[in-house]
């Protein structure tokens, strides 16, 4: 024992962060956007990160336009036309994943506990995160355009619609989000968040009428595909940029009015997602 | 004047599923001083920490952190703690620096103060050359440092520091002991937990000595070891031959006397110098050559095996997660029958 351990004089100074000035009140927004810098700066320092809504979508892009696009009839335009839309949305969904690992590599590391130890907004890790994937999705959606540009996508409708198919995308990822985080929270590792994530969205993407049109499907398949709620999201698009011909008469009813099914899927997952999603965040963290 | 309590357990009480990994812990820490929480591993002391930290609700039970309830008032005790969780949580794709100023800016820091508090943080913790480096590339002495800058961004009045040195090498070890004992200078009330008797004995004013999610012991270092019996003489003798002549010797002065062959060593209890002098003076009679003579106090391991029938240290199985903590280690036979009735 030395005397080092004695407790100390009271009345020493303390090299004090807090004197002098007083704590900013900040709110769960800005404690969030906090967060998002952070996440950002996650992606800047490990660029490949973005691999999966940079060079993944666009191999998908390549892949399918010129080794199986050849081979697919589409109605009323040409494959490659055809399948940007398709793309798009699968970058999307795929925001759930991008949510999913990041908040389980988090909890996993022990930074969740950390900022859950702070005075702060608790639910601004959860809100920072859905923002800064949000972010990380979109870039997947630029690249995307621009590639489908290069390979002959136009947009020939007008600004308007076509501003609607992208906003239609972001509400769409937003809920998928929920997914995301409900996923992230239950897994406890992030190779448990990968293949859960690959068996759902997989069939979830495909089963879709996103890379070839539903009509050729078997008939019991195909009423899978046309409920899929990708489908909507995809015919949504198409139909706003002036992809390809309207759904035929045969399609099931949520193609012949994309736009409001997929605001109704979404609100439907966030109404479903979230309260699960919160609930099994809470439950993760509180012990 | 009553003494100011920094941080309080009462009787806290944690159960995950059907196994008790915290059955009763009680504490008060005065401000100012250093309790260690002491205990193998799966003792329950992590999960005693994280309830305290507001991590972790626990089953019944409470407890306060600077006059603040951690089940009504969460947000008073984050305002007053700072935690350096059991592995290092700096983020380790952003530099020291920008660790500093992520935590800082969710504390509510004004930007503007940020960037003097982190120089000054670093370079109290020997970082500033490695302040604008990526966490990732740093050693795990300076992650401990840094994971600790962080935790006193806020200035915390009271410091949970979680198994702080474990998986450190002794140079680095030491190098923070000493960091904490500036900050307890400072005033700051310290709570860590510890496997390592010495880390207890150099740091904490008092131990709580925890196993199987119960305190089997609380005191200074110093009534702990008096708790696990009286000091003893050791002689190491030049010439082995000697042995069974000396303990003849030394049975006719004191009660018992344990021999180890292989050491060359006499161990026989004893109260103090006079009872020293007396068995040297007995030696030196005989013409018996001693190479070390030597008064011993029990350590705390001897406390530790005295009290638990166990040593602290034995299970060096890393504790990976706040998680992994819940789940008991596997004890001795007898250990785990006394565990399952527990449970009962």
């Amino acid at each position: 024992m030395t005397a080092a351990v004695q407790p100390g004089p009271q009345s020493r100074p303390r090299p004090s962060a807090l004197t002098g000035f007083e704590l900013e009140r900040r709110g769960l927004f800005q404690q969030s956007l906090t967060v998002v810098w952070r996440n950002l700066l996650h992606i800047r320092r490990m660029p490949e990160m973005l691999m999966d809504v940079t060079i993944q979508p666009v191999m998908f892009v390549l892949l399918f336009a010129y080794v199986f696009g050849g081979s697919i009839a589409v109605p009323g335009t040409n494959y490659r036309e055809f399948l940007l839309p398709g793309i798009m949305v699968q970058t999307i969904v795929f925001s759930s994943f991008v949510v999913a690992v990041g908040l389980t590599a988090d909890l996993e590391k022990g930074i969740v506990d950390r900022m859950r130890s702070l005075p702060i907004a608790r639910s601004s890790v959860l809100v920072g995160r859905s923002i800064s994937s949000l972010m990380h999705s979109s870039i997947g959606i630029v690249v995307m355009a621009v590639t489908g540009l290069l390979i002959g996508w136009r947009i020939r409708d007008g600004v308007l619609d076509a501003a609607l198919a992208f906003l239609l995308l972001l509400v769409f990822g937003f809920s998928m989000i929920w997914l995301g985080i409900l996923v992230g929270s239950m897994m406890r590792s992030v190779e448990a968040v990968q293949g859960f994530m690959f068996t759902v969205m997989f069939p979830l993407t495909f089963v879709a009428n996103t890379f070839a049109p539903t009509q050729s499907m078997p008939a019991w398949l195909r009423t899978i595909a046309e409920w899929n709620p990708v489908s909507s999201l995809t015919q949504a698009c198409r139909s706003l940029w002036g992809n390809g011909d309207p759904a035929p008469a045969s399609a099931a009813f949520p193609l012949h009015h994309p736009e409001i099914s997929v605001v109704v899927w979404a609100a439907i997952f966030t109404g479903v997602f979230a309260p699960l999603a919160v609930r099994a965040f809470r439950r993760r963290a509180r012990d | 004047m009553t003494v100011d309590i920094a941080v309080e357990a009462n009787d806290l009480v944690k159960h995950f599923g059907e196994t008790v990994a915290v059955d009763g812990v009680s504490f008060a820490i005065p401000r100012g001083t250093v309790l260690s929480m002491l205990g193998p591993n799966g003792a329950g002391k992590t999960t005693t920490l994280r309830m305290l930290t507001t991590l972790s609700v626990p089953t019944s039970g409470t407890g306060t952190v600077a006059g603040h309830d951690i089940i009504s008032d969460p947000d008073g005790v984050r305002r007053s703690m700072g935690l350096t969780g059991q592995a290092a949580t700096v983020d380790e794709l952003l530099t020291g620096r920008e660790n500093i100023r992520l935590i800082g800016r969710l504390y509510g820091i004004p930007r503007n103060r940020i960037g003097p508090l982190a120089d000054d943080l670093l370079d109290r913790f020997s970082l500033s050359e490695a302040a604008d480096r990526i966490a990732k590339t740093y050693s795990g002495g300076m992650r401990r440092r840094l994971d600790l800058a962080v935790s006193l961004v806020a200035s915390p009045p009271v410091l949970f520091l979680d198994e702080p040195t474990t998986g450190l090498d002794p140079r680095s070890r030491v190098e923070l002991w000493d960091v904490l004992r500036e900050l307890v200078r400072g005033g700051t009330t310290l709570l860590l937990t510890t496997q390592y008797l010495e880390e207890a004995d150099t740091l904490a004013d008092e131990i709580v000595v925890i196993d199987r999610g119960r305190v089997i012991a609380a005191g200074t270092p110093t009534e702990l070891k008096d708790q696990a019996g009286r000091a003893s003489v050791v002689l190491t003798l030049s010439d082995v031959a000697e042995l069974d002549r000396a303990a003849g010797l030394l049975r006719s002065c004191v009660s018992e006397v344990h021999v180890e062959e292989s050491q060359r060593r006499l161990v026989a209890p004893a109260d103090g110098l006079d009872d020293m002098t007396r068995i040297a003076g007995l030696l030196q009679e005989h013409h018996i050559e001693v190479d070390d003579l030597g008064l011993k106090r029990p350590s705390l391991d001897d406390v530790f095996l005295h009290l638990t029938g166990h040593r602290a240290e034995e299970e060096q199985v890393p504790d990976d997660t706040g998680e992994g903590s819940s789940t008991p280690p596997h004890h001795s036979e007898a250990g785990s029958t006394v565990r399952e009735e527990a449970l009962r």
